[in-house]
């Protein structure tokens, strides 16, 4: 099942490392996504996914494949630039949205819009 | 030697991965307000284009590459459609 | 030149996106990828952006600059490895990992350049722990929330020394 029989054994270590400290992060933060308190809180979760974690995944998949193919793989890049310039986008919009909506019902739990001159939206 | 380290890693990695999805599947059903299910399901794409990396390590095959790649650039597009719906009501103005 | 390609830095980087998308420096898909990347750059003149400052290409390139770059890249780096060890330790409720509660933040800025506060937004998005949340055009202040908030007046320092003052070297 596994291509890997002829990997040698120096990259075969940090292939390793690099899988399952990038599916524990995944791991912690979605976790993170389930226990924090509020969605204010939570919003800082997937950053940690979406940063590290899919990072070293990324890093791992192209030690693996540019030993296996002895030749640089290096096409995973493309994913970890796509990843980096859109999280900070979908977190700014989402929070942003949530506080639109936080503030169009009175909540008392966010900042509200700064007094004179009110912005209007 | 390195295939058998190697296949457990990507085993546990898996574990993992799967362990990982099941959190923002709770969050997606449970709420409470619309955008945090909108924030998991952002989680669930950045995961499960995770999941298809290490299975494209523990067959050896880049094609998984590719849906990788798919599924992170449709999962931003649909996150920020919906950001912009919660804000506004509607997608296009 | 210049209505020919009009943005030279983002054709290169498309060009080189093709390129490593078909995994090949053969002569087709450098004229391919290059037709596309020329043929983009029109689509984003009928965007009209707004031009950020008057560099030209020798000044955007100057030695110096791209130092102050990869400074920038590096304490990024450094900055997203630290904070994801101080979120994941907030997540995991380790002893000792936590001083303070959430909470939003009021920072005012210098910085007017769009392209440098977008680059702002998304360093600090990026680093788990703070998110950027609105910017006020007419005050020049930016609503920040940050889990673990130690006292308001050292994350108003850490992002006007560490980040504003880089940022403003690059884009001002």
């Amino acid at each position: 099942m596994m291509a890997a029989a002829d990997l040698p054994l120096w990259a075969a270590v940090p292939v390793a490392l690099l899988l399952l400290l990038g599916s524990g992060l995944a791991l912690i933060g979605s976790i993170g996504l389930m226990r924090l308190g509020g969605f204010y809180d939570r919003v800082h979760a997937p950053a940690v996914v979406s940063t590290l974690g899919i990072g070293s995944v990324l890093l791992g998949s192209m030690l693996y494949f540019s030993v296996l193919q002895t030749r640089f793989v290096l096409h995973e890049i493309l994913i970890g630039a796509f990843v980096v310039l859109t999280t900070p986008v979908t977190l700014m919009l989402l929070t942003r949205a949530a506080l639109y909506r936080d503030r169009r019902d009175g909540s008392d739990e966010v900042p509200p819009l700064p007094d004179p001159p009110p912005r209007d939206e | 030697m390195s295939a058998t380290l190697l296949g457990w890693a990507v085993l546990a990695a898996q574990i993992m991965l799967a362990a990982a999805m099941a959190c923002p599947l709770w969050r997606v059903l449970r709420g409470p307000r619309a955008q945090d299910r909108v924030l998991a399901l952002d989680t669930l794409y950045v995961i499960s284009a995770m999941l298809l990396l290490v299975f494209g390590i523990r067959t050896g095959s880049t094609h998984y590459f590719e849906a990788a790649l798919l599924i992170t650039l449709l999962g931003f597009v649909a996150t920020a459609a919906l950001a912009k719906f919660l804000m506004r009501g509607e997608v296009i103005e | 030149m210049r209505r020919l390609l009009p943005y030279p830095l983002l054709a290169a980087a498309l060009l080189l996106l093709w390129l490593l998308l078909q995994e090949s420096l053969s002569p087709a898909a450098f004229v391919l990828g290059s037709v596309l990347a020329v043929a983009c750059g029109f689509v984003f003149v009928a965007l009209r952006l707004p031009r950020s400052g008057s560099r030209t290409l020798a000044m955007r390139f100057a030695p110096g600059r791209l130092m102050a770059l990869a400074a920038l890249l590096r304490d990024v780096a450094v900055e997203v490895l630290r904070s994801n060890n101080a979120v994941a330790r907030i997540i995991l409720q380790l002893p000792g990992a936590r001083s303070g509660r959430s909470g939003f933040v009021v920072i005012p800025l210098d910085m007017r350049d769009p392209y440098g506060l977008a680059a702002l937004a998304c360093i600090l998005t990026a680093t788990p722990g703070t998110v950027w949340v609105d910017y006020n055009a007419a005050r020049g202040t930016m609503l920040l929330h940050v889990l673990d908030m130690i006292d308001e007046e050292q994350w108003v320092r850490i992002v006007k020394d560490k980040w504003e003052r880089q940022l403003m070297n690059l884009f001002e």
